[in-house]
This record gives C-alpha cells, structure tokens and sequence, in this order.
C-alpha cells in the first residue's frame, strides 16, 4: 500500500491518474466498508468539515451515496439542486463557484450536464472539488467503486477481460471505466449497436464488438450500461424492444458462455430493455455490491482530499507513537 | 582529522539541509540501546498476560483489542498465552484509530488505514487495549473515541509492552511491561517476530 | 420431391466459376447436381433440348416495386414474380413502398409467405429505413432482417436527414444488411419531371438537375466511409455520379450501385412528344450520361443492372407530363433491352452481362444464387440470345403496361426459368409447369 501517492486537490476523472492514485483510492476504501457494518455508522475524520453536494442534473443514488459517505465522516452536508439553463450554464458555474469560496466551503461534489464543468470549477475555487458526473466526460467514483467490486470478486484487475455493454457514446460511466481498467492492466472491450459506439475507440486499444453473443463468449465481466430512452427518440435505436432482441443480456445467452460471468451494472436499471430480471437478480451479478462499495469508495476518496498538509506528514507520524 | 575550527562559518550543505524537510537527514550515528531481547520481552507477556486474568478476574468477559499494528500482534500473542493456562478461548479483535485521530487536519498524505474488527457486542464485557508504546496519550484517547461507537463496555482498560512516559494528556496504563524515562529526541521502536522477523524492543537516540 | 431435370446441349455462362463453353445441366433434388458434357438423365427426368440456347444461373433483380399490399390492381407479388420469371429471374427485391409501408417484421413476413404461395421467381423484402418511410424514425432493422428482409431502403424517396442515414448505416452494420439509397436532393429536384437540359428548356417542363443526384451520392459514401457502413446506390443516372462512385471505390469505402437497362439505352430525346412512358425518377439524361454509365458497368464502378420495376395503371399515366407518376415496368423486357443495346452492340461480352445481371447482384446483397456450383440452389435461366421479338406490353405477365420500350424490336429472350429445381417460365409451353 502506497500512501505516499497523493491525489491532488480534486477529484474530476480518471484519465489523468496514475495506477497508483487508484490503487490508493480502492486500498483506502477496504477499510471504509467495514465503517458501514458498525452499529453506529460514524467516524469522526471529516468532522467540522462542510461539503456541498451541488447537483445540476436530477439524481437520488447518486447523492445519496455521497450524503451517506459525507455523513459517516461526520461531516456537515448540504444539498443545493440547481439548474444550468443553457444560455448561461457558463456564467451560473462563476457566480456559484464565488458563492461557495464565499461561505467558506470545504468540499464541493459536483454533477452538472456540461463535460468539464467539474475541473472548471476546480480550477476556480479553492475547495475540493469531486466530480459527481460532468455531461458525457467522466464519473470517476462510479467507475473507482466498479473497480473496487470488480477486485473483490476476482482478487485481482489484470488481465481481466471486462466489456461495456450499450450505450458506450453517451455513457461517462464508460469513459471512467475504460481509463479505470486499462491503467490497472485489464483487457477491455466495448459491445453495442454501432450507432452508440464512438468513433476512434478501437484506437485507444478498446476491442469493439457488434453482436452481444461475441461479447459474451470474450468476457469475463460484463458491465451492462443503462439504456436512456432518449436514444429512441433521437434515432440511435429504433425501438427499445428491439434494443432487448438484438443486444439484451439475458440468461439464455449468458448459457452460452464458456466460463461464469461477473454481472455489473451502475443502475438504475431498465429491467427487460439491457439486462434480463433473472440476470440481474442471478448468481453472478455484484449489483448490489456495487452500491455498498460505492458509500465505501466515496468516503476513502472524501478522506483522502480532505485537508492536509505534505510537509507536516513525517512530523505527525512521529508524533503519534 | 583536522582541529574543528569553530570560528569558521557552517559549511553549506549543513544549512541547505535547514531549510527543506524533503531532503533525507544527513547520515548520524545512531545509538540503538535494546530495553527487551527476546527472552526479556517473553517474560514480560507472560507476566502481562497473568496481571490481564487478574485484573479482569478470569476470562468470562474478558475481550482483548490490539491497536493496530503491533499492538494487534502483541494481543494475539496473549490471548494465546491466557488460553494455554485457562483453556477456554479469548475473543481478540484489532483497532485502527486512523480515523478518530486528532491531527487528521495536519496530517497529509492521509496515513493508510488499517483493518478494524470488534468480536461481537461490547456491552458488559471488559475490554483490555493492548498497544506497544505508551507515549503522549492521543492515540489510547482516539481508541476509547472509537470503541464508545461500537457499545459500552462495563470496563476498559489499557495494558503497554512499554511505558515510555512523556504524557500530553492524563492517560495512564493499567498493566505495563516495562517502564523506561525518554526525551522527546528519542524514539522506542518495537519489533515483533510475526512482522519484523524478530523480537526486540530499542530505544534509539 | 420435383422431377431432376437435364438441360442437354446448350451453352453454359457461370462468371462465378469463369464457365462460358457447351455443357449440360442436371438438376436433382432443387440443386444443381452436375454440370458437363454427355451427362445422362437419370430415371424419371424431364429432359429438355436446350440447344442453340445459353443457360446462365438465374437473373437478381435488386430494385422492384411490386404494389402489394395497397395496390394489388398495378401489381402483386404474385404477378410480379410471374412477370420476373417471364423476364428469367430467379430472385427479386421488393421495395417497402407499399401501402402501408412495409416497415416491421410482421409487414416482412407477409411479403415473404405470398412469394412462398406464389412460388414463382423469389421475392426477397427490403425493410423500410424509416417507421412509414417519414424519415424521422429508425424500422426495427433487427426484426425485420429475422424476417426475411435482405436490405433496407427508404425509396421512392431519399433518406433526407444525413443523421438518420448516418444512423441507419451505422444500425445496419450490426445485421450486416446495406442501405439501399433514392439519391435525390429534394429542394433541388422539388417540381422537376424530367432531366434539367436542352431537352426540358425545349418542351418547357421544370428540369431536375442531375446535381439533385450527385449531392446526394457524395453525402451517402462520406456518411458510408464515416460509419463503416455498406451504402448501395439505387438507379444511378448521371456521369458526375460515377466519378464520385469510382474514387469512393478506390478510397475503400463500402458502396455499391446499381443502373436500370433503360438509363443505359435512352436519353431524355425519349420524352419529346410528351411521353409519359419516358418519364421516371431519376429522369433519363444525355448521351454522355448514357455512354459513362455504360462505361462503369462494364469496368465494375457500377456493380449490377437492376430494372426499378415500377408498374402503374395505364389510366394514370394518361395524363399530361407534369400530372402522370414517374417510373415503367422493366421485368420482363431488361435482359433483351440490355443484351440488345450493349451485347448486340459489341460493348459488352454476354458473359458479362450475365456478371452484371445475375453473379454481381447475387454477392452486392448475399443472396444465394447467382451461380451454377454443384450443390447450389438450383436457379437457372435459359436464354435464346438470337430470338428476336417486339415487345408488346398487352402480353405482358405483370398487371401493368407502362414501358417505353413498347413496339421495339429487341434480341434474346428468356425461354426457360427454374426456381429451385421447378419450371416456373416455359416460353415453348405457353403458360407454366
């Protein structure tokens, strides 16, 4: 365990993290689940700090997991909803960022319809800043607790097969997942109608697959995307039914499989569009998993930006003998 | 070797070293003294691990906690020594006080947490701490912050391999393997054999 | 299980396997069991003398509207399977144009189970690329392709938004079926009945430029090169659109095209005199659009012949120019309008019209047929390549009679048409089996 690669400021993604900044975030949250197994779910890390969780994009699981991590630090939160109008999302994000240097905030979780709008704000307050979710960029603790499920199943994340299932275009999750994976040494791979598939993937030495049933008999873990019905509207499917015809995980073709495969999904889920009920309730899905290292993950990534200063870290060591 | 010249200015390396704590201490001799070997150390948990019986009056509702990290090996070692002479099991656990440390704020990189697990409920049972050193206090006052969260227990108390005095808060142990006075310059370091290869306590000036 | 029959004594032509000398042809069980010289007929065949006659692999129309269902009194599939096999096909693609549109799975399967009841020429379904053809909405291109449908295809009209088109070729990649495109820019083509030249500013009708098309062709192989998809292009009529065809090509990209017999024989001279029956969509161009779509069939830039099979009722197309619906029928008069005009001619080989008419078709959307391998499906045509006739439009099989070719003297003619081992077109018996 490497303690001494730091994190920086901000959390706003993967793509720029070292395999070690990872490695730090998931060996920190180990510890953080057995926090939640207690009778009393506190500790007291993050006292007195405040942390706002600014969200401009509707979300429950999302702050919730983060409410209930922030809380078990004891820290003191709050939820501010806003909503980024298109005309001045630019200037709403200033004024906001001011406000919150204002009142003297310590963190800021942020989600927000506009890829970036999570490192504009980094780079404008002195808080903390955590990306919630920021348009179709990143999401970095969805992918870092996906990370943490995937190594707890397996024991390990290299040179383990992992696709993402659907909607890979407009998916942050995705993008989170495949920096995530391969910096840790995974093989990982991409499956859906060609429509939701960006262009210059395969560059990034991400295998495509056309047909689930391919996918299927590669993986070892599949990571099955929520599919928006928006996409129906906006012509990238033509029909959701179809979209559980052609590309559904379902148990029939998981049969097919020559070795069991690890069932992920980062919710909610469309029953019956992207994945079978039997599946997602099956033996081999971590679903649920998922959502319990998610308050875990969450809370190791608050404690890890929380406060600090490098040059008094060996003095403190020293101190506490 | 030259006479030392005192009237002459410091040589630069030594005020280069001042002014940055990045750069590694200059190579000093250090002075290592050994307070336990490994066959003082033995005595001295065999005679804890009696003192522990005492005072719990048996091992009905005897739970022991180590701190993380030696004091968990230290505890695993005496509950095993309590259960050859009684023959009933010891139930042991391991503390990590990381997150109830009062210099969290300062401290930075975050140190790495380690593995917290309470056998069962605490309530009316007599949990001893274990530990290795006993220094300034802070770190017993964040295990009792901490076991307060996991139920209430009839009675706590604290047993040391090593006393070192130099309290910053009113802690005191009830059980101790060995009391030694140190300076603030010196450091005790404790070395067992599950971790370190080997048994022996120092102190290193 | 149908009688074996031997085609003794005629010339075969197979492209696909560089066959072009005299051999027999026997026919046992639906497939083509054997083919070479003296073969003998075994006991219970139906021997037929084929001699002085070329049997080739059955022809594959790609492009046929046949107006069922909606209006069966033009055309059904039924009719136009007989009109095909008339024409020596084997195999025709019906466009989803009908009424409603053939643009789901259920629509598909209709139009594959009255070919299967007609059990004449094979109709093949193409699916609509847009739910009723409004291209708004992507058809469920997975369900239709399950059932039955070989391609898909919004004409008629053009796929206007090149958005839906980047997503229906994008979607299509996952079935591995290609889109088949109207090219037709329609604010440039909006009105037009004719080809845009000295001929329309003569008889004063509004001209479609034959830039509405070659926009069109350019945006559908960029937006092919773009998705890594297959773009097949309908009824190519204008030389600037070959040129963009011949480079796409050379650039890798995905796409195919196809030209009718009467864009490779007429110009737009056809219409002076207000004839109706010279009037379709794209319109018939000049002579140097003629002569370089001509050139690309023969060097492959344009894959293969496909008729654009449009019947419409006579009292319809009795009408002034401006008012009558564009397109003719071509089913049973494409083969002698294309021998006649490119093999007569000496321009093309007979080989290698059959390439075009039967091998190329066959591979541009993987449809069985197109060859005579043993073991393949038996599907073959029969042609006296001397025979000579005029065309007249009140014998013809389909219900409708709109060809401009009517009177016109022609060479080569199908005699005989086998679907999977079965006479389904006998010229020397009149009527079938």
């Amino acid at each position: 365990m490497n303690a001494s690669a730091t994190l920086g400021k901000d959390l706003t993604g993967l793509e720029h993290m070292t395999p070690d900044q990872i490695r730090l975030i998931l060996d920190t949250a180990e510890p953080f689940k057995e926090v939640s197994e207690r009778p009393i779910k506190k500790v007291p890390a993050l006292r007195g700090k405040t942390i706002v969780n600014l969200f401009f994009e509707a979300s429950t699981r999302t702050r919730v997991s983060f409410e209930f991590a922030e809380k078990r630090l004891s820290a003191d939160t709050v939820n501010v909803a806003a909503t980024g109008s298109s005309v001045s999302k630019g200037e709403t994000l200033v004024d906001t960022a001011r406000n919150l240097e204002a009142m003297r905030i310590d963190m800021v979780v942020i989600r927000h319809p506009s890829s970036g709008a999570a490192e504009f704000l980094g780079n404008r307050i002195a808080s903390n800043v955590i990306n919630a979710g920021d348009g179709k960029h990143e999401h970095p603790t969805q992918a870092l607790l996906d990370l943490l499920t995937i190594r707890d199943k397996h024991g390990k994340i290299e040179g383990l097969k992992v696709c993402l299932v659907g909607d890979v275009l407009h998916s942050r999750v995705a993008r989170s997942n495949l920096w995530g994976l391969t910096k840790l040494g995974a093989e990982v791979a991409v499956c859906g109608p060609w429509t939701l598939l960006p262009r210059g993937i395969a560059d990034l030495g991400v295998k495509v697959f056309g047909r689930i049933e391919e996918a299927i008999e590669w993986a070892d873990v599949l990571n099955v995307l929520r599919l928006q019905l928006e996409r129906m509207e906006k012509g990238f499917i033509p029909s959701v039914r179809e979209y559980y015809r052609v590309f559904g995980v379902t148990p029939e073709r998981l049969e097919r499989s020559p070795r069991p495969i690890t069932i992920m999904h980062p919710g909610p889920m469309n029953r019956g569009v992207e994945i079978d009920s039997r599946v997602a309730d099956g033996p081999h899905s971590v679903i649920l998993d998922q959502v319990t290292n998610g308050v875990a993950v969450r809370m190791a990534v608050l404690y890890l930006l929380a406060g600090g200063r490098a040059e008094l870290a060996d003095a403190a060591k020293r101190g506490a003998e | 070797m030259p006479p030392l010249n005192l009237a002459a200015p410091l040589p630069p390396f030594a005020a280069v070293v001042a002014l940055s704590f990045e750069m590694p201490r200059p190579p000093k001799a250090e002075e290592r003294t050994t307070l336990l070997d490994a066959r003082a150390m033995s005595r001295a948990l065999q005679r804890m691990a009696v003192e522990i019986l005492e005072l719990a009056h048996g091992t009905d509702d005897l739970v022991l906690i180590g701190i993380q990290r030696r004091g968990v090996e230290l505890a695993e070692r005496i509950a095993k020594l309590i259960e050859k002479d009684e023959g009933t099991a010891v139930p042991r656990g391991a503390l990590d006080i990381t997150l109830y440390r009062d210099d969290l704020e300062t401290v930075g990189p975050k140190p790495v947490i380690g593995e917290t697990h309470i056998p069962g409920d605490l309530t009316d049972k007599h949990a001893v701490i274990v530990d290795d050193v006993l220094y300034t206090g802070r770190t017993v006052r964040a295990a009792l912050d901490e076991l307060a969260d996991f139920g209430r227990p009839k009675r706590i108390s604290l047993c040391v391999l090593v006393d070192r005095g130099g309290r910053e808060l009113p802690i005191q142990a009830d059980i101790v393997g060995k009391s030694v006075k140190t300076g603030p310059d010196e450091r005790v370091d404790v070395q067992v054999e599950e971790l370190d290869g080997r048994d022996q306590v120092d102190v290193i000036r | 299980m149908t009688r074996p029959i031997l085609l003794q004594g005629g010339h075969v032509i197979d492209p696909s396997r560089d066959l072009d000398g005299a051999a027999d042809v026997l026919i046992q069980d639906g497939k083509i069991a054997s083919v070479g010289r003296g073969l003998t007929a075994p006991d219970g065949a139906l021997v037929r003398n084929v001699k002085g006659k070329v049997v080739t692999p059955g022809l594959v129309d790609l492009h046929v509207h046949l107006r069922e269902p909606g209006n069966e009194d033009e055309e059904t599939v039924a009719s136009g399977a007989r009109a095909a096999a008339a024409g020596g096909f084997t195999a025709i693609c019906a466009m989803p144009n009908t009424d409603p549109v053939t643009d789901n799975q259920a629509a598909v399967g209709f139009i594959v189970r009255q070919s299967d009841r007609a059990g004449l020429a094979r109709v093949h379904p193409i699916g609509a690329v847009s739910i009723g053809q409004k291209g708004e909405r992507l058809a469920e291109f997975g369900e239709m392709v399950s059932a039955g449908a070989v391609a898909v295809s919004d004409d008629g009209k053009p796929v206007v938004s090149s958005h839906l088109m980047r997503t229906a070729l994008e979607y299509a990649r996952t079935f591995n079926v290609p889109v088949a495109d109207h090219c037709e820019e329609p604010t440039l083509a909006a009105g037009g009945v004719m080809h845009e030249g000295l001929v329309s500013t003569r008889l004063g009708l509004k001209g479609i430029p034959a830039a509405a098309e070659e926009i069109i062709v350019a945006r559908d192989v960029l937006l092919a090169e773009l998705a890594g998809g297959h773009v097949h292009l309908c009824h190519m009529s204008a030389r600037g659109s070959v040129a963009i065809i011949r480079e796409a090509k050379e650039r890798g990209i995905r796409v195919t095209a196809e030209v009718t017999p009467h864009h490779l024989t007429l110009t737009d001279y056809a219409c002076e005199e207000y004839d109706t029956h010279a009037k379709m969509n794209p319109p018939l161009r000049e002579a140097a659009d003629v002569a370089a779509l001509r050139g690309a069939l023969k060097d492959g830039v344009i894959d293969c012949i496909a008729s654009d099979h449009a019947p419409h009722a006579y009292d319809e197309k009795e009408a002034a120019f401006d008012d009558a619906p564009f397109g003719v029928v071509g089913l049973e008069t494409a083969f002698a309008v294309a021998h006649t005009e490119l093999v007569e001619s000496g321009l093309f080989t007979l080989p290698e019209l059959i390439r075009r008419m039967s091998t190329e078709p066959a591979r541009v959307f993987h449809l069985g047929g197109g060859t005579l391998a043993l073991g393949a499906v038996a599907d073959v045509a029969v042609f006296d390549a001397s025979a000579k006739w005029a065309v007249d439009p009140t014998a013809f099989h389909s219900k409708s009679r709109n060809t401009p070719f009517a009177g016109r003297a022609l060479t080569g003619r199908a005699v005989l048409t086998i679907v999977a081992g079965e006479i389904v077109h006998d010229l020397d018996h009149s009527g079938t089996r």
